[in-house]
């Protein structure tokens, strides 16, 4: 049985959701990593801006790089955005994550149950693995599963004040492509001008 | 493990480097430095799972305009491979001290492998290489890698030789 069979989010509304609205954060515009594959392409259609930093390599990374940003930026709030099949690839990083105890980090697991980029073969989590319970199991003090839109809204602010795991359900339908900028000294230099990071 | 001066120097140079975060994947060879960087309140010390995840978490140190510094073994040089390429294509620094294991003296056969092939594996994907063969020549050698690394935004490993480190005695 597909757990995910009574998903129906659509992938692109659910992250415009997320992503509304982001100067309504604590410490100022939320900061967002996104993992390679769909939810670079969801975050860019959900308007670019210079505080996200896509993935478009590094699969399994995105959560640490929003560890190490957590570090650096106490005062900032970091929302990582990805998917089933990134965070598959990176799931020490739950354990690492949990472990170092950020309060101002929290992630938002798109679960479509397939790596999609690669002709939707079916992934762990739609063979019986549960990554919010695999969260809790590393540490985390919230890990929660939504699964309709109205739980999504209400998660909009909470992953911006607390540390958060949460999966999201989605349908795993294709959605028109969108392609975000993929030069990723150019993300880099204009995500640290937005800080104020002076170049070097 | 007894310490010797030169990691405390070590430290130092880390520190006056900038560097603000440690990752690491513990070896006995990076003790003092990771029991340094715990007690101390000005750096944040993260054990890893696995050393690629220092990697991704030296590119957010970076995003946030902070310095972070990977500390692994040869054995773990392996996983970082593909990680690597976020800092190479982002044009960020990474810089990480590797202790060497499988070259001199040692007893576990096992760890040759990687231990022989870790300096060809970082050129190939595209790190910097500078190795420390001696206590006197270790600190300084650290700050002008670390130097290199975080001012020219490239990835560079300093390889601790196993004669540096002492190879790891077995007692049954």
């Amino acid at each position: 049985m597909n757990n995910l069979a009574n998903a129906l989010l659509d992938r692109r509304q659910v992250v415009a959701s997320l992503l509304r609205d982001t100067a309504d954060t604590p410490g100022g515009e939320l900061l967002v990593v996104t993992g390679l594959g769909s939810t670079t392409y969801d975050a860019g259609a959900a308007g670019d801006r210079p505080e996200n930093f896509y993935l478009w390599g590094a699969m399994g990374g995105a959560l640490m790089i929003g560890l190490g940003l957590a570090i650096a930026q106490p005062k900032r709030r970091v929302l990582v955005i990805t998917g089933d099949g990134e965070m598959l690839m990176g799931l020490g990083s739950l354990a690492t994550v949990a472990a170092a105890k950020r309060p101002n980090l929290s992630i938002a697991v798109l679960d479509n149950g397939q790596f999609a980029e690669t002709g939707h073969q079916s992934s762990h989590t739609a063979l019986g693995a549960d990554l919010a319970a695999m969260a809790r199991a590393c540490g985390w003090s919230a890990a929660e599963i939504v699964t309709d839109m109205p739980s999504v809204e209400a998660l909009r602010p909470r992953l911006r004040r607390e540390a958060l795991f949460a999966t999201i359900r989605i349908s795993p339908e294709d959605v028109t492509r969108f392609l975000p900028p993929r030069d990723g000294a150019y993300l880099t230099t204009r995500f640290r001008a937005a800080l104020g990071v002076a170049p070097s | 493990m007894t310490t010797e001066p030169w990691q405390d120097g070590v430290y130092a140079a880390l520190k006056d480097a900038g560097v603000r975060q440690v990752g690491y994947v513990p070896d006995a060879g990076h003790s003092r430095l990771i029991d340094r960087s715990h007690a101390d309140p000005e750096m944040t010390a993260v054990v890893l799972t696995t050393e690629e995840e220092g990697v991704a978490m030296a590119a957010g140190a970076h995003l946030g305009g902070s310095r972070a510094v990977l500390l692994m073994q040869s054995s773990g040089v392996g996983n970082t491979i593909n990680m690597l390429s976020l800092p190479i294509h982002c044009r960020m620094p990474l810089f990480t001290l590797v202790t060497m294991r499988g070259e001199w003296g040692e007893f576990n056969p096992w760890q040759v492998p990687m231990g022989s092939s870790t300096g060809p594996v970082l050129q190939a994907a595209g790190v910097h290489i500078r190795r420390a063969e001696r206590a006197d020549e270790v600190v300084e050698l650290v700050a002008a890698s670390a130097r290199l690394a975080y001012d020219c935004a490239i990835p560079v490993a300093v390889l601790l030789s196993q004669r540096l480190i002492g190879a790891k005695v077995w007692v049954k």
